[in-house]
């Protein structure tokens, strides 16, 4: 009886390990398959780095990658500027329309990304801008200021304002204390939104999917089309970059985070969650 | 004070209306004109669109989308509910590594976590192979391609969305109110559905919210580990944006996307009272 009820509190601790692995175990096969010889069938034949060199020589590969790489940071230092000044805005004066404003602002994350992805496609052609490169910076822009934004505010609003105000008592101008005071205390926030949007628009195939050209393919939306039809042998070491990049985005952006709520758990109250 | 947060607001105004409002509203007004012959749409208002959303494929595709969605919540909260209790029983240490041991496949690429399955689930993957190694089965099971498999898909990628959540709802939760309860003489069956679990239904209709919003829309899970034959609601409107090349009709499913997500989210402020989805 004894031994049966110290093997209950074992369960929990097990399921926590099972479920971890169940969500790891995709990634980690991906991973382990791109250093595995023979590239289709799923026998392990042996320990090669082959497809790397094969990927990075690859043009068409290299290039939706290029691609990738300029609309996640043209989207990101749009949205790096638009979000967090805007969060600024949102907090400051509480004025009429803001709650809407914010509604709409976050709608990007909040309908299902087709649906996004169709009202933009549409439009840019009502618009007569043709798809490509330019349309892809703006919609991923459109879904990359609401991380910042809801990421900036949560620690706006969990910011003391008698910090800007002492700055301003002792003789700071309101750009100066803003400058100086405000910005380094929510520069951890920006940099976190920044990794994580950075993280969603390198990963993003729906959105991009509608979006982009037949010329300008981004990665993921190369990715897709690939899956679809004929699976390249380099695509482990494709989808393991990925991986790679986007981890690494998103667990730094928790890091800083985290690190930035430690700090704020000192002097005041923690936004929630964020 | 008033100008000056006015002037920080204009460029999120700038790009809410542009990138956000009037593309919607585009899609809105493109889900009432008729369809070129050719190519895009023609200016004849109609309510055609509607009215075909109605027909008995189109409803079939709906009922089945919206089933797969409940199911994917239902699944997902059967599993996800024990996590997340179990991850808030652990010392702070623990909790804070836990967390960040969910919240990063969470942001990290859905597309190529969905290929992980497939290489371990196809009839010459990973699974089968080894099934048929140690003789427990002679020819390899179909895993893929089937409905179950798309489930499993939406399951599996959608499992963090009802785990954070809820793990916030029972780290907030007074642990003195469980104790409470127990000294008042009550089992932990009866602790657990009496105290704990009405404590933490605000994060369990969070969880729903994140879990069934984006699964009524899913479409490439549904197409690959479908196999394209499990036509759900994302589908469909992916089929008439790119296929058919009917954007009114698109559209207007769209719109009954767009209401359901309205209405899910109208559910959602209302039980939990707006709290945070907590999973930024």
């Amino acid at each position: 009886m004894k031994l049966l009820r110290r093997a209950a509190r074992l369960i929990p601790g097990f399921y926590l390990l099972l479920t971890l692995a169940f969500i790891y175990l995709p990634v980690l096969v991906v991973i382990a398959f791109s250093f595995n010889q023979q590239p289709k069938g799923l026998m392990w034949t042996g320990f090669t780095t082959q497809w790397y060199p094969q990927l990075f020589a690859n043009r068409q590969i290299m290039e939706s990658f290029m691609n990738s790489l300029v609309v996640a940071l043209w989207s990101c230092l749009i949205a790096a500027v638009v979000g967090s000044v805007g969060a600024v805005g949102l907090c400051r004066g509480k004025l009429r329309g803001n709650a809407l404003l914010e509604g709409a602002a976050t709608l990007p994350i909040m309908v299902p990304e087709i649906v996004l992805g169709l009202a933009l496609m549409t439009t840019f052609s009502l618009v007569g801008i043709p798809r490509g490169m330019l349309t892809l910076v703006l919609s991923h822009s459109a879904f990359c200021i609401p991380y910042i934004l809801l990421i900036v505010r949560a620690r706006l609003a969990g910011l003391d304002p008698a910090y800007e105000e002492a700055a301003r008592d002792l003789g700071a101008g309101p750009l100066r204390a803003f400058w100086d005071v405000t910005v380094p205390l929510i520069a951890p926030a920006i940099l976190s939104g920044v990794l994580l949007a950075f993280a969603m628009s390198l990963d993003d195939v729906v959105i991009s999917y509608y979006v982009s050209g037949a010329e300008s393919p981004t990665f993921p939306v190369y990715v897709y089309s690939k899956l679809k039809t004929d699976v390249p042998p380099t695509i482990n070491a494709m989808a393991t970059v990925t991986l790679g990049v986007t981890f690494l985005a998103v667990a730094l952006s928790r890091l800083i985070n985290f690190r930035g709520e430690k700090k704020e758990e000192q002097n005041g109250p923690v936004p929630a969650n964020l | 004070m008033k100008k000056r947060a006015l002037a920080a607001l204009a460029p999120l105004y700038l790009t809410t209306v542009t990138l956000v409002l009037l593309p919607m509203l585009y899609v809105l007004v493109l889900s009432l004109l008729t369809r070129d012959e050719r190519f895009g749409v023609t200016g004849i208002w109609t309510l055609d669109n509607y009215r075909q959303l109605f027909s008995p494929t189109n409803m079939a595709i709906f009922l089945k989308s919206l089933k797969v969605a409940l199911l994917t919540t239902l699944f997902t909260l059967a599993a996800g509910y024990p996590f997340a209790y179990a991850m808030a029983a652990r010392p702070k240490q623990q909790r804070n590594l836990l967390l960040l041991l969910v919240i990063v496949p969470f942001w990290t690429s859905a597309l190529m976590r969905t290929y992980g399955w497939m290489v371990l689930l196809r009839s010459n993957g990973l699974l089968n192979s080894l099934l048929q190694w140690t003789g427990l089965t002679d020819a390899p099971i179909k895993f893929l391609f089937n409905d179950g498999a798309v489930l499993f898909g939406m399951v599996y990628t959608f499992l963090p969305f009802m785990i954070l959540p809820v793990y916030n709802a029972l780290e907030k939760q007074d642990l003195s109110l469980r104790e409470a309860a127990r000294d008042l003489g009550a089992g932990p069956w009866r602790t657990f559905l009496t105290v704990t679990l009405p404590l933490t239904l605000p994060g369990v209709v969070s969880g729903f919210t994140m879990v069934f919003v984006p699964s009524i829309g899913m479409f490439f899970i549904s197409d690959l580990m479908g196999g394209g034959t499990d036509m759900l609601l994302g589908n469909l409107i992916n089929h008439y944006l790119h296929g058919g090349r009917d954007w009114p009709m698109g559209a207007a499913l769209s719109m009954l996307l767009v209401a359901m997500t309205g209405l899910t989210m109208g559910l959602w402020r209302r039980v939990s009272g707006g709290t945070e989805l907590g999973v930024l």
